[in-house]
């Protein structure tokens, strides 16, 4: 049986095949163990603060927001080593790893940037990575293909289904029941099978510890709402996990609404989906009727996944926290916008958050302190927004 | 509750009585399509299969190797559904009364229609088992129930690397017959069977479970002999099955043929 509760609520579990329940038992059991190991405590926080860059700042916007009562603060995960949050809790997996004897890792990615991170984490480790990459992503994203590559990881393109982010978790799951023995599956969000959702919390919260920390230190009180991002969840956990028991505190998840939710190109699974088992997880899934799993879509490939992390489900269910969708349009909007006004590029993924922030601040009538996750930076995105902006152009004239 | 379904342990009478094992062979559901999907099953009983291990087919096979995820891509392409399914279910059941059909599927196809309602579905159509390849022991107590509820039997898999006390819950729970992991990873023909599975045969003897059919990465009578040396009361063969669909998709009764060419070899590897 589990030691941690593998719920959330109705939402999570382990429905996976019962080949890789001994493998999600033992992970559970080093997690459990590491927590409680001040060794593994200071190693991981070393090379948080020396190798990643913690604390990353809190910024107070300078020009982004006209509505004199808002505050619109920033927490720059972008400046992590690696370009996105998703360094901190590749660093605490990969150690966990090593500390259960293994010496192999097997990741997923969608646009690239977990996949970078495990790369990254692998070489410094002295871990050996195969990374899976769905066809289309590896075309798409080649400069981190070619980043993944130089710091020797193994990048295999999937084929299967749709060649997306969906497919790579896929066969990442499949190469994972064939050699569990030696490698452990670094999985890149806060959804799968119990205990990922715990642990890559767990390995993320300091996002949001560090957040209170500094708005304490500069406006000594909470944020009236804080912002993130939702694809399958994890720079969002991040944040909220110290702020769940702050009723002051709203928790706003931005899922990707892609061509608009009334279409069926998006990924906003809380919005729109039903609820369903996608890649061992009870969660809300985009679905038809019979359960086929959809195609997601966004502009944003960190964000197109036909699914959500289980904890998330529960706080939409319970009503602890909000989900909205931002378009596609409204995000490039906002990646834009901070462009001009505040000297920063952000990702794609994040724009979305910073999109539906902005909307809040036109909005607000009250003093209203607001931060946002700003998650990831937009370097991998640049050419992709440079040849969207260029075709609008020429339409334009 | 509901009564169960006896055509799993006449089955097994009748095969000790003869003294052989049992071979399964599986093929996915409306591969290619619905029309020949039933004469080929049919063509496996027509063979000599001692029962079917049915699939229905699903966008994320997670536990399925490559020749599977085609059958399934093959049988979604032909936009076959989980009641078409059924359909295909209930016309080789006409023709085959007592040949125990299993299905093999995913657990989002099951709760898409609601748990029992999906079971009750199954029922109807004259499936006697139903296992569910991402739904674990941990999982399946509401699955157990709705197998109470509408008489069919829950069929959980055992694999080599199980810790005691999820044996010990197989033992307590698994009816018509164990499913025997014969090797770690995904299905398909490309990596074998670990041989001798003896051990694991023990293992569940000693715990009185269902008869154990040992299935993943059998491909040849030879292996069929092997596992049934080992102690397994036969073995099911799915990758090696599709592919002879796959091979054939171009001449109908080239696959028939081969289909009950392929059943008869595996079935005469069954005498003890």
């Amino acid at each position: 049986m589990n030691k941690l509760d593998s719920k959330f609520g109705d939402f999570g579990g382990m429905y996976v095949p019962e080949l890789l329940i001994p493998a999600l038992d033992q992970l559970e059991a080093a997690f459990i163990e590491a927590q409680a190991d001040p060794e593994f405590q200071k190693q991981f926080y070393e090379l948080l603060t020396d190798y990643a860059g913690r604390p990353t700042p809190l910024f107070l916007t300078r020009n982004l927001v006209s509505n004199p009562k808002v505050k619109l603060y920033l927490k720059r995960e972008d400046l992590l080593h690696g370009g996105a949050h998703k360094t901190n809790q590749v660093l605490g997996q990969a150690l966990l790893t090593k500390r259960m004897g293994k010496t192999e890792v097997i990741a997923e990615t969608g646009a690239g940037q977990h996949g970078v991170a495990t790369a990254l984490a692998c070489a410094l480790l002295g871990l050996k990575a195969r990374i899976y990459m769905g066809a289309k992503d590896v075309e798409r994203q080649a400069p981190n293909v070619f980043r993944m590559r130089l710091m020797e990881a193994e990048v295999i393109p999937v084929n299967a289904g749709s060649g997306t982010l969906k497919d790579a978790v896929n066969e990442a799951m499949r190469d994972w029941s064939a050699t569990y023995n030696d490698a452990h599956y670094l999985l890149g969000t806060a959804a799968g099978p119990h205990p990922f959702p715990t642990i890559v919390r767990e390995f993320h919260r300091m996002i949001g510890e560090e957040t209170r920390k500094q708005i304490m230190e500069k406006e000594g009180r909470l944020p009236d709402a804080v912002v993130a991002c939702v694809g399958g969840g994890s720079n969002a956990i991040g944040m909220f996990a110290d702020f769940i028991d702050e009723p002051s505190v709203r928790l706003i998840g931005v899922e990707p609404g892609g061509k608009g939710i009334h279409t069926a190109e998006h990924g906003a699974a809380i919005a729109t989906g039903s609820k369903g088992i996608l890649h061992g997880a009870y969660s809300y899934i985009m679905q038809t009727e019979e359960g086929q799993i959809e195609e997601s879509y966004s502009v944003s490939a960190g964000l197109d996944y036909p699914a959500v992390g289980p904890q998330h489900a529960h706080l939409h269910a319970t009503g602890r926290a909000e989900y909205v969708a931002i378009d596609d349009d409204e995000a490039l909007n906002a990646f834009q916008i901070l462009a001009q006004k505040e000297g920063i590029i952000p990702a794609l993924e994040s724009s979305h958050a910073l999109a539906h922030a902005l909307n809040m601040a036109d909005e607000a009538e009250e003093e209203t302190i607001i931060v946002v996750n700003l998650s990831g930076r937009g370097d991998k995105d640049l050419t992709h927004v440079h040849s969207i902006l260029e075709a609008r152009n020429k339409e334009a004239q | 509750m509901a009564d169960k379904t006896q055509r799993y342990d006449n089955l097994f009478k009748a095969l000790a009585e003869k003294n052989q094992g049992a071979f399964v062979p599986f093929v996915t559901i409306g591969d290619p399509d619905k029309q020949t999907s039933v004469d080929i099953i049919c063509a496996l009983v027509d063979g000599g299969a001692d029962a079917l291990e049915l699939g229905i087919p699903f966008s994320d096979p997670i536990a399925d190797g490559p020749t599977i995820q085609k059958a399934s891509i093959r049988a979604l392409g032909e936009g076959v559904s989980p009641n078409d399914c059924f359909d295909i279910i209930k016309a080789v059941r006409e023709r085959h009364p007592e040949v125990p059909i299993g299905l093999l599927l995913y657990s989002n196809l099951v709760l898409a229609q609601s748990i029992e309602g999906f079971y009750q579905k199954a029922a109807d159509a004259g499936v006697d088992s139903i296992l569910i390849a991402d739904v674990p022991v941990r999982e399946s107590a509401p699955f157990i129930q709705a197998a109470n509820n509408t008489g069919i039997q829950q069929i959980l898999i055992a694999p080599p690397n199980a810790s005691e006390e999820t044996l010990a819950t197989i033992a307590k729970h698994s009816e018509g017959y164990t499913y025997l992991l014969g090797r770690a990873g995904v299905t398909g023909a490309e990596t074998k069977a670990e041989m001798p599975a003896s051990e694991l045969v023990d293992r569940l003897s000693a715990l009185k479970v269902a008869p154990p059919l040992l299935g993943f990465g059998i491909s040849k009578p030879e292996q069929v002999k092997e596992a049934i040396s080992a102690g397994a009361a036969g073995a099911i063969s799915g990758s090696a099955t599709v592919k002879i669909i796959e091979d054939n998709l171009g001449d109908k009764q080239a696959m028939l043929t081969a289909l009950r060419n392929f059943v008869a070899e595996m079935k005469a590897a069954t005498n003890k």
